[in-house]
């Protein structure tokens, strides 16, 4: 008798177990605009995460005045999360289903998040209140697209990537800031660039890296410093190098395959391999414990390349080093290349209420937020009249940043290779790039392998 | 007098024949726990990993077998567990060597708890302390450790440094093994120390008064009287062993580096269900993973509770 009802007790529990199991995703949730705006008479709070400390007190000053001024029922609550903690606190955080309402949304993770169908097409809210998303500067919006028409994001701010120079070590060595502006770099020896280099490196004697008795052993300053691992995109190390080399990661936003076995990406790594074993460049093992900008900011390195949203870190009042930026040096195709990233707001499935969400979206990607993000002089909002409130900002601190604005206003720079599956490829191509930089193998014999291992992943 | 003993033991009977209800009654809460937060939770597992379910949507289809089929040809998979077994291999045999070794001297010298509690201190360590704290310690630009190495001098020993342990793809896996095993070896010293106090002394006088000598005592009393402690020792800690995954995370991650880095060196078992799961996003593999690992380990322990006789004891 008793033993029948522990069975039945233990049935139940399987019961309860198995619905438990099978009844998850109920809620589809995924909201669409109605055929006019709704007005809010009930208080709603949206949940807003965003991963940039720096930025974080204008976008609070962007909630307060979207409920002072826009939308008195509608209040945001802005959260921050370092960049790593982010992702992951993001992925649980719907896999739970109590993701944010709001997001801070990146190009190399967008596209796994429509895969998995988590993101609010915004595409019939753009069309209701005629959002005009050619506002922005020419792309960023178009990034947000998917290959099915569907936008999942509007464009808040873009970034590119510039030469960061330690101007007292640059004066040491008799070089100028224009100097580097007018280099050219080879990845056969490196170019007028590479002589820049040379000379900024010093060994623990004091001897430079250009002249006679150069002990590429023990080196005190590398002219170079990497500004972190490779991985597959290289976005704030080798990307731009590669590209003025003729290179291109992918043809095509979401492309079925990328171009990992091109000889151009093969000489760019190796040159960076050579030169860590020349003693030019700061090995990949420092940069990997210490963190590429650490060094720089400890004068381990000359100069760096880093993103336009490192300016205000870089320049800040908390740092020691007097730093300088110039444009990437041109490269072999006769150009300079900088990648174009830009970021945007994502509305998540699991907003309760996707039109107060909208609302919110909709304003931070308004010139009344931007003008806000801007005068923060943090990153370069999407809007081309906010990012001219940011250059006078930053003016206005003595900082010179036409450094990254130059290859917008000269068009050089090319977009983030979209694709859908960036984290596999992350992990196909980041430990053979860790392997190239160690010297454990040549670009030219391992890239080829993780070529093909790429194009399975993204035709697969 | 009498009779009130014999009814007493008479109830007593009834009760233990008829206790049931009670043991029933003490046990819920523990099954209660155990149904919600293991039994459930594993038979999910076990469901999920027939599907390509996908953690952000948090839903999924049935495919049958195919993680199974994906599994047994994916290189990455046989790749991490020959990089777990030579972890395994490395931290259960330095820490059960150091372990006996300090078990057997607190049993033969002292009976201080003070030193009982020192040996304790790493293993009360959260385990991303320890990794901070020793990931600090073996940096190759400042870490205390090569400092060390270098004034002692063991260049000799070791070739000239300055070593970085967690972006050299050799040495990477050497470390995190003896960080655990720095981190667990009071723990499992104390297990076998409580197992050496079941073996009565009287033997060890026995065997003084015929003129053993310490070493012969360990081989030839020791060893073999505390064999089924060590059988569950093993047990415990092999299985505990396999499951290494936080220390990798966070001290191969490091600053600037990739976890399981370099090169994949440290991309041990578990490492590689939780980037399929959270990065990949792929629950389903990973549920698979999971399964294969444990069919694995119930493997290594009915393998090693056989050769090691865990269920007999020579003190009879």
């Amino acid at each position: 008798m008793r033993n029948k009802t522990l069975r039945l007790f233990a049935a139940l529990l399987a019961l309860a177990m198995v619905a438990a199991a099978c009844g998850g995703g109920d809620d589809d949730g995924g909201g669409t605009a109605s055929g006019e705006a709704p007005s809010f008479d009930e208080p709603v709070e949206i949940d807003y995460w965003l991963w940039d400390a720096n930025q974080q007190p204008f976008y609070e000053q962007c909630a307060a005045d979207f409920t002072a001024n826009v939308q008195p029922n509608i209040t945001v609550k802005v959260e921050q999360f370092g960049w790593g903690d982010y992702w992951t606190g993001l992925t649980a955080a719907f896999a739970s289903e109590s993701a944010p309402d709001v997001f801070t949304d990146h190009l190399a993770r967008y596209p796994e998040f429509v895969e998995s169908g988590v993101l609010v097409s915004l595409n019939d809210f753009v069309d209701r209140d005629g959002v005009d998303v050619n506002q922005y500067f020419p792309g960023l919006a178009e990034l947000w697209t998917s290959p099915d028409g569907d936008r999942f994001g509007l464009p808040k701010d873009f970034d590119t990537i510039a030469m960061v120079t330690n101007t007292d070590m640059l004066a040491d060595a008799g070089i100028t800031i224009e100097d580097f502006a007018s280099a050219e770099w080879n990845p056969q020896d490196g170019g007028t660039w590479g002589e820049l280099i040379q000379r900024l490196t010093i060994d623990a004697n004091g001897v430079r890296g250009n002249e006679d008795g150069f002990d590429p052993s023990n080196v005190a300053v590398y002219g170079f410093g990497l500004e972190g691992a490779f991985g597959a995109f290289g976005q704030t190390t080798f990307s731009s190098f590669a590209a003025s080399n003729g290179y291109v990661a992918t043809d095509e936003p979401w492309a079925n395959e990328a171009n990992f076995g091109d000889a151009e990406l093969a000489e760019t790594i190796q040159f960076f391999a050579d030169w860590i074993e020349a003693g030019y460049v700061t090995p990949i093992e420092d940069v990997e414990s210490l963190g590429g900008t650490t060094i720089f900011q400890e004068g381990g390195a000359a100069t760096q390349t880093n993103g336009s949203w490192m300016i205000s870190t870089l320049s800040g009042d908390a740092t020691t080093v007097p730093v300088a930026y110039a444009p990437l040096p041109v490269g072999p195709i006769g150009e300079r290349r900088s990648m174009f990233n830009g970021l945007a707001d994502s509305i998540t499935t699991s907003a309760e209420n996707p039109d107060a969400a909208w609302e919110w979206v909709k304003y931070m990607a308004s010139p009344a937020c931007q003008e806000v993000i801007g005068e923060g002089a943090v990153v370069f909002p999407a809007i081309p009249s906010a990012t001219k409130i940011a250059q006078d900002a930053h003016n206005a601190n003595g900082v010179d940043v036409s450094a990254f604005t130059v290859h917008v206003d000269d068009g050089t720079t090319f977009l983030f290779p979209i694709n859908d599956s960036a984290s596999r490829v992350e992990d196909a191509v980041g430990p053979v790039m860790q392997q190239i930089l160690r010297g454990e193998g040549t670009a030219a014999d391992l890239l080829p392998a993780a070529a093909e291992e790429v194009n399975s992943i993204l035709g697969g | 007098m009498t009779a009130a003993t014999t009814k007493n033991v008479a109830s007593n009977k009834t009760n233990l024949s008829g206790g049931w209800p009670v043991a029933f009654w003490f046990l819920l809460p523990s099954l209660i726990g155990f149904t919600l937060f293991f039994f459930l939770p594993t038979l999910r597992g076990f469901y999920l990993s027939f599907t390509d379910w996908n953690l952000l949507a948090n839903d999924g289809e049935f495919t049958g077998l195919e993680n199974y089929r994906t599994l047994a040809e994916d290189d990455k998979f046989y790749d991490s567990m020959l990089t777990t077994l030579w972890y395994v291999v490395l931290n259960i045999g330095s820490q059960t060597i150091l372990a006996i070794m300090i078990a057997v001297m607190m049993d033969r010298l002292t009976n201080s708890t003070t030193i009982r509690s020192i040996l304790l201190l790493p293993w009360l360590m959260p385990n991303v302390v320890v990794a901070l704290l020793w990931l600090w310690m073996l940096d190759g630009n400042f870490g205390v450790v090569n400092a060390f190495i270098e004034w002692l001098p063991l260049g000799w020993l070791f070739g000239d440094g300055p070593f970085r342990f967690f972006q050299d793809a050799g040495k990477v896996i050497p470390a995190i093994a003896a960080i655990n095993t720095w981190k667990f070896t009071g723990y499992t010293a104390l297990l076998i120390f409580a197992g050496l106090q079941t073996i009565p002394k009287t033997v060890y006088e026995a065997a003084a008064m015929d003129g053993a000598t310490e070493l012969q005592m360990f081989r030839r009393i020791t060893l073999p009287l505390m064999r089924p402690v060590l059988a569950l020792v093993l047990v415990l800690t092999i299985v505990g062993s396999f499951q290494v995954f936080d220390i990798v995370q966070v001290a191969t991650g490091g600053f600037g580096g990739q976890p399981g880095g370099p090169v994949n060196a440290s991309r041990v078992i578990y490492l590689y269900i939780f980037q399929n799961a959270i990065n990949f996003n792929d629950l389903g593999y990973a549920a698979a993973i999971s399964v294969v690992l444990v069919i694995i380990l119930l493997g290594v322990t009915a393998v090693q509770m056989r050769l090691l006789r865990a269920g007999e004891s020579d003190l009879a």
